[in-house]
């Protein structure tokens, strides 16, 4: 009786993130959906339109799209090749006592809580951006790429190094008694290898910066022009739920939520490619 | 040639590894540089004034409400939730959505789950902006944290003590409480302590279900800020960077003896297991 009780309550258990993650899902596309489905509000409008001015009833979140879009892309670009050589160093060329340092720092670095990383981007990125290219305001697209490849090195580091690592001894002895040099085995035969992890580890980084709130208000100036250089003032998708949520009510809450919408599908399209490669590596 | 090339690759390996430690180290350098003149005990203990960069305690004592809160939720629902996909499913359709679900729940942004939060616990569920709301919101943060770390564990936990516990005539239930889950401790330990990690350097989520009052909460259903929270609205409200700086001291400390007590309970389980 027990027993059989025991193992109902287990179940339950197990199913309440399936029911937290429907209740997520539900209610934030509910909430989202509401003004386009009762109200006659244009979805294309929504997504496509340039401005945003509540008080007018004007719901556009373009220029926000094409900021999460740019400032992630930016991290990208910056963070991925910085972390994935450091995830290698660590896995295959690293001293001992080297990579006992680094480790930790990885670590370290993994467990600052992110708004920390935009006091710093605040009071050191914003001002040395501002004085060393002249700018009106250093709050910036460049300011948010910058502190969103910091962000984003932790994650591309572990995943990656744990990947690499994960690479059979066999493919580099193979490799190397094959004639090839130490670094060329390691890019020619290890990261080719370990590409699926790699990838894991890549869009793992990309889920965390386009989702990275707090951070990035305090350092992208928050304007909600359509960004057109490196040096404007943006203000991404995530930025935008935080800062109006305090005070909106109505039709301008639920076009945050509408918002949240957007952000939730770009992360979903995530997780379909990660589960994608995860297939693939499965293979 | 291709000396000189291999010799490029090293030595953008190395740089690269060198980059990421000199940002660790300037970020926690320039936190610690810039806040540590107003660290002192009235700092820590002492009540919040708005004049002055005022006490944190309010925030310490908020975070530790949120801690405690969403991990005596977390805690048991996590545990058995891994013990049901572990040690009871047959694996199926319904592990695998299961499964699903919790990876799903770990890729959500905290954005998100602020949303929720807001219209769940605080205006659905009539909670208010509230240290119990944000708490909540937390939980369903942190289950996926618990439910991963002790599924590993109970992994770990060698398939002949099962069968010699049930051998002895235990029931299962039994088996699991005084065998499986005592070898498992360790993991869930560790599980716990990463979730307290992830609690504490949570902010945009408690940011729309706690609110911001800077106040010492009077219990649980008050609005309160945590230590992020303050953090960032020092900063964002009055550039106070010093103050700002000196709260991620605190943060930053809190977070390096978690990493070291995850690092020596992994240790500790690496030894009991060989």
């Amino acid at each position: 009786m027990l027993e059989k009780l025991s193992g109902r309550v287990f179940l339950f258990c197990a199913l309440l993130s399936v029911i937290s993650l429907l209740l997520i899902v539900g209610f934030v596309f509910y909430k989202g959906s509401h003004p386009f489905v009762a109200e006659g509000y244009s979805f294309l409008d929504f997504i496509f339109g340039m401005d945003w001015v509540p008080s007018e009833d004007k719901f556009g979140i373009f220029p926000m799209i094409v900021a999460s879009l740019f400032a992630t892309m930016g991290a990208l670009i910056l963070g991925v090749p910085v972390g994935l050589f450091t995830a290698i160093f660590l896995a295959e060329i690293a001293p001992k006592r080297v990579a006992k340092i680094i480790s930790p720092a990885v670590q370290l670095l993994a467990g600052i809580p992110s708004v920390l990383y935009g006091v710093f981007g605040l009071a050191i990125i914003v001002p040395f951006l501002q004085n060393n290219l002249g700018l009106v305001k250093g709050q910036s697209l460049l300011a948010v790429i910058l502190v969103l490849a910091i962000m984003m090195l932790p994650t591309i580091v572990t995943v990656a190094e744990t990947a690499i690592r994960a690479v059979p001894k066999m493919y580099r002895e193979g490799s190397l008694a094959l004639g090839a040099s130490p670094i060329g085995t390691i890019f020619k035969v290890v990261v080719p290898a370990a590409k699926s992890g790699i990838m894991a580890a890549i869009v793992l980084g990309l889920g965390r910066a386009i989702g990275e709130t707090m951070a990035v208000i305090l350092v992208a100036g928050n304007s909600l022009i359509l960004p057109t250089s490196l040096t404007d003032s943006v203000r991404p998708l995530t930025t935008n739920i935080a800062l109006e949520m305090g005070y909106a009510f109505g039709t301008h809450q639920e076009m945050l939520f509408a918002t949240g919408i957007v952000l939730f599908s770009f992360i979903l399209l995530l997780n379909f490619v990660l589960a994608k490669i995860g297939s693939k590596g499965g293979k | 040639m291709r000396k000189f090339k291999d010799h490029l690759l090293r030595g953008c390996l190395w740089a690269s590894a060198f980059l990421t430690v000199a940002v660790l180290i300037i970020i926690v350098g320039y936190i610690f540089y810039k806040g540590f003149r107003l660290i002192d005990f009235n700092f820590i203990f002492g009540d919040y004034s708005p004049v002055g960069h005022g006490g944190i305690w309010p925030m310490i004592v908020t975070t530790l409400y949120t801690i405690f809160i969403s991990l005596i939720i977390a805690t048991p629902i996590g545990i058995l939730a891994a013990v049901y996909l572990q040690e009871y499913a047959k694996q199926g359709r319904l592990v695998r959505l299961i499964r699903y679900a919790t990876e799903s729940l770990t890729g959500i942004p905290s954005i998100i789950y602020g949303l929720f939060g807001a219209v769940f616990f605080v205006t659905t569920l009539k909670f208010g902006m509230s240290i119990i709301a944000a708490s909540l919101t937390l939980t369903i943060i942190v289950l996926p944290v618990i439910i991963r770390t002790t599924e590993e564990a109970l992994k770990t936990v060698p398939q002949s003590y099962r069968e010699g516990s049930l051998a002895l005539g235990t029931t299962k239930l039994q088996t699991l409480y005084k065998v499986i889950l005592p070898s498992a401790m360790p993991g869930i330990l560790s599980g716990i302590i990463l979730s307290i990690g992830r609690i504490v350097g949570e902010s945009a989520a408690i940011f729309l279900t706690a609110g911001t009052v800077a106040a010492m909460p009077d219990g649980i259903f008050s609005s309160a800020r945590t230590l992020t929270v303050h953090s960032f609205l020092v900063t964002q409200e009055s550039g106070d960077i010093e103050l700002a700086a000196a709260v991620g001291i605190v943060l930053i400390v809190i977070i390096l003896i978690l990493n070291f007590l995850a690092t020596f309970i992994s240790k500790r389980l690496n030894k009991a297991d060989y």
